[in-house]
Formats: C-alpha cells, structure tokens, sequence
C-alpha cells in the first residue's frame, strides 16, 4: 500500500505492507515558510509540485519495490489546505490510473490514529485518541479506525501546535516553535501561573472536552510585555516552561477524563505536538493513575507522513472497505467522522 | 498513443491522440473542479479508445499561464503518469494551444488574452505562425488592442478588446497536434506561473491585546 500526504506543508510517500514500515519519504518545505512565521498555503502548494514525483521515488527506493508492485493507494482527502490537498489527490489518481490499481481517499486525522499500528501493533478497541498539531486538536473516540470514530471534542479557537508557535515568536525562538520551547523549557521552572482555558466550573459543562489556546498566548504576550516595559530580562526558559505546562496540563487532563468516562483503557496520542517531551511524562502519570495505557508512535510518525495514510490505506483493505472513485474530492474541511470518501 | 490534457482555465480538457489523429476527447463544463474532473476524464478517454493505459507513450500538458490550484493538478497528473508509466511528458504554453487554433481558422496577426483573475488577464502576441511577445500578466487597460483578440480575455474585457475571435479556452485535441507536428516550442512540465505567492515576510513580533 503506497500512501500520500500533502494536507500541510510536507509532502509524505509511505508504502507500507499491512502493519509493516517499509519507506517513509518526507520532504518538508518548513524552510520556505519560516521567514513568514507560519505556513503559507501557496508556498506549500508548489512546493509539493516540485517534490511529489522525487518523493514517490525515494519512497520506491527505500521500499525496495518497483511501482507495479504496489497493490493499492491512498491518499488524505482532508481536512487540510485545499491547494496543497489537491496536489496529493490528483498525483495518487495518476498512480491509480498508470497502475491500474483500487485507491482509497481518506481522513487526516483518521491516519494519524492509524500509524500507531505500524509502531505497536493492532489498535486496541475502543481507544481515545488526543490528536496535538499545528492544524489540529481534538479528542476522538475511535472504535474501528476505517468506520467508526467520533469527535468528543476540539479547539475553539488556536490549535495546541499554533499557540507553540506564536509564543515561540513572542520570545525570539525560531519556527516551528515547539521543539525549541520544549529545550527551553527543560532548563526553566515552572514559575508562572499562566490559564487554562476552559477548565472553570462553567466552561466545563458545556466544554468538558474542548481547548481554548487563545486566552494562553495572550496572557503570555501581556506577561512578557509586562516584563520589557518594567525593563526587566525576560526569563525566556521559564515563560517556555509554564507556558508548556498550561498546555500539556489542560491536554493530559482533559484525555483522561475522556478516556475515563467512556471507560476507554488505552490514549493514543499523535500530531506534531506528541513529540513534546513533557506531554508524553505528563499523559503517562496521569493516565496510569487511572489504570490507562498510553501509546505514542515514534516523533517521526507523529508529523504528518505518507506512512500514515498508507497505515490507514492497509487497513481498508483488510476491512473490505470499497475504495473510492476518481472524481474523490479534496475536502479541505473534511468532517472527522467521514473515514474514507 | 499521446495523452494530452489542459488545465489552465476553468475548463478540463482531455484528447487520446493515436499518432494519426484524435481517436477520444473529453471536455468538462466550466466548473473549476479541475481535481474531480480530469482523472475520470483521463479514465473515460482511454475507455472510448478502447486504449489500456499502457498503450499510453507519451503525455502532453497545458504549463499556463492559468489559476495557480488547477494548474498544479495538470502538472502533477502529467508528471505523475508518465513517471509510473516510464514515458516522457511534453509541456505546452497554453495560450500557444489558443493560438494554434486560431491560426487554423486562418487567422495571422493576433493576440491572445485568458483571465488572470484580479481584473488582469495573461496575455501573448503571434504572428506568422509564431509568438512574437508575452506571455505575461497585464491589466487589460495597459495591453488594450484594436487587433483580433483571441480567448476568453475579450469577451471579458470587450472595452480593451473590442474585436474577439477564434476559439475562448484552449482544446486539448489542438494540443495534441501542437505537440505531434511540433507547431510550437516544447517545453519542460513546469508550471508558467508568471506571478510570485501573494505573501507578506514576518515582521517583528506584534503587540498583542
Ligand atoms: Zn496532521
């Protein structure tokens, strides 16, 4: 199963063979957009024209199989950046008309469940997936990954990997922010009493499961202005320290109260932000604390890939899912519950 | 046997071209659906020449100028089949695609003009047969011609275009024969974006609140 991924800014080739790795090619065009703070959708765009072909290549070459070998495709349909996503779609329609061979259009947000296969094995069912990225924050309940996944709740305003981002820029550190305010952070303190958003009384009723990032990075921002118009230094690890801390705080614990109330036994994370050191610490305590397994996949299959998709291509196939047909769509606001087009 | 496909207007357009002629084309309505529309094209092409597609030996594609996103999925799927069918790929400046038609309806000095969007239009300028200036990106007011105007510029613009002509989006059975009897230059799969992204450089960190 040969799977590609180009919802964002990196154009992902995976080929995998049921729950087994066997390439997993990513160019990344994270450099064109770092001087604008952020992704820009037709940087990414042609950026994933120029790379998609090269990629297919190298996916090939690390796999060790010849085009004509692969069985199937799939390729993420949505939700993501609708010039980047069409890029995707229309190159693994060309593979599946060259080829002569079946392709499965499917959800984003689904593959990066579906990866973690590839990294521990099957996937328990039910599992509670918290699903942390630039693009996405949400908490799915996942029974069949092909079929079967319904969102319990998401960010209502900036996703977790923004607010890295845009704190990450208020202190001087590069982009993407979070790797570099995670460094940060492991020589700061905890010393700042930053919000979390929607964790009152009130908010948890109707919110229970949802994120709120926004308020966070403003008060940051005002913390820190505060700090430079006082004249003051402005202790940049430790604002990165608590900043992270209010993140992997309200994260960790709103998984598990979903986890929990459902009676669900295993968390699955996955998205860019997994790879933060103190998330994974944070959601293994918590979680063990009410007899809850956690799994994160290896950093690398935690950003977007073409292996993921692939993942969740394989598993169609084994499910018997009916693989779609040419006219699929890119849907840049796919809904989470719809798995395959 | 020659694919050819173009994607550099609103339309999609797909020809099977046997060395000889035509054998089975395909034309979208205009619907800028370029992502849906074109690999059912491709599919449908084949299937009505009775083709497989490994009969496919050679691939030509529209490289634009046109809108960015439908642009894109013309390249890809050019680059992509003939990548994973081992076959080379042809690119044709679309407005030469326009062109070759309008010379075949006899028509000599002309210009051709297609939307560019933002109240602009790409435009190039061809005479005995060949492109003597552009492509380039323009507002219609600064390229205004008394001259025949080819493409859907001049019925968009017919202030600055007043005399329109031949065909309004380029036929991807035109393409094939630019291609077959070389009427124009070829060109690498590479995308005639004539514009740069439309981004700002971040500045210095913004006050917030
Ligand atoms: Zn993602």
């Amino acid at each position: 199963m040969l799977g590609i991924e180009t919802s964002c800014d990196e154009t992902g080739v995976g080929i995998v063979r049921g729950h087994e790795l066997l390439a997993d090619a990513v160019a990344s065009s994270v450099e064109e957009h770092a001087r604008f703070g952020g992704v820009v959708p037709e940087v990414a765009s042609r950026a994933h024209l120029e790379a998609m072909v090269p990629t297919i290549e190298r996916a090939c070459e690390t796999a060790g199989v010849r085009l004509a070998d692969v069985d199937a495709l799939a390729v993420t349909s949505g939700p993501g950046l609708a010039g980047a996503l069409l890029v995707g779609v229309a190159a693994a329609k060309s593979l599946a008309i060259a080829l002569g061979k079946p392709l499965y259009g499917v959800n984003h947000l689904a593959a990066h469940v579906a990866v973690d296969q590839l990294e521990h094995g099957a996937l328990p069912d039910p599992c509670l997936a918290l699903l942390v990225s630039g693009g996405h924050s949400s908490l799915l309940r996942v029974g069949d990954v092909t079929s079967e996944i319904d969102p319990m709740g998401s960010t209502i305003d900036d996703a977790a990997g923004e607010a890295f981002d845009k704190v990450a820029r208020l202190l001087g550190l590069p982009f993407p922010g979070g790797p570099y305010i995670d460094k940060a952070a492991r020589e700061g303190q905890i010393s700042i009493d930053f919000p979390r958003g929607l964790t009152s009384r009130r908010d948890l009723e109707r919110h229970r499961f949802d994120f709120s990032f926004s308020g966070l990075k403003t008060a940051v921002a005002r913390w820190v202005e505060a700090r430079q118009a006082s004249g003051e230094p402005v202790p940049v690890d430790d604002v990165a320290a608590s900043f992270q801390e209010a993140v992997c705080d309200v994260l960790t614990r709103k998984a598990v109260d979903a986890a929990a109330s459902e009676g669900i036994e295993d968390i699955l994370i996955g998205g860019g932000v997994a790879a933060n050191s103190r998330l994974r610490v944070l959601a293994e305590e918590r979680a063990a604390q009410k007899g809850i397994r956690v799994r994160v996949p290896r950093p690398k299959l935690c950003t977007d890939n073409g292996a993921m998709v692939a993942a969740l291509g394989a598993e169609m196939v084994a499910r018997g899912r009916t693989p779609s047909q040419l006219d699929l769509p890119a849907d840049s606001s796919m809904p989470v519950d719809v798995v395959l087009v | 046997m020659l694919l050819a496909f173009d994607t550099a207007t609103p339309h999609v357009t797909v020809a099977l071209h046997d060395g000889e002629r035509v054998v089975a084309s395909y034309s979208s309505p205009s619907s800028m659906r370029h992502g849906e529309m074109l690999a059912p094209g491709i599919a449908q092409v084949l299937a009505e020449a009775g083709a497989l597609n490994t009969d496919v030996t050679a691939v030509a594609v529209g490289v634009g100028p046109g809108p960015f996103t439908g642009l894109r999925v013309g390249l890809v799927t050019a680059r992509t089949l003939a990548f994973s069918l081992g076959i080379p790929v042809y690119g044709v400046c679309s407005l030469d695609v326009l062109a070759a038609e309008a010379i075949d309806t006899g028509l000599d000095e002309f210009t051709v003009a297609t939307d560019a969007r933002r109240k602009e239009v790409y435009v190039a300028r061809y005479a005995g047969g060949a492109r003597i200036d552009g492509p380039s990106v323009a507002r219609p007011t600064d390229v205004a011609t008394e001259e025949l105007v080819v493409g859907r510029g001049a019925t968009l613009y017919p202030e600055a275009f007043p005399n329109a002509a031949g065909p309004e989006s380029p036929s991807a059975a035109v393409l094939c024969d630019v291609v077959a009897n070389e009427r124009f230059e070829l060109l690498e799969p590479e995308p005639l974006y004539l514009r740069r992204p439309d981004v700002a450089e971040a500045h210095a960190p913004k006050k917030v609140s």
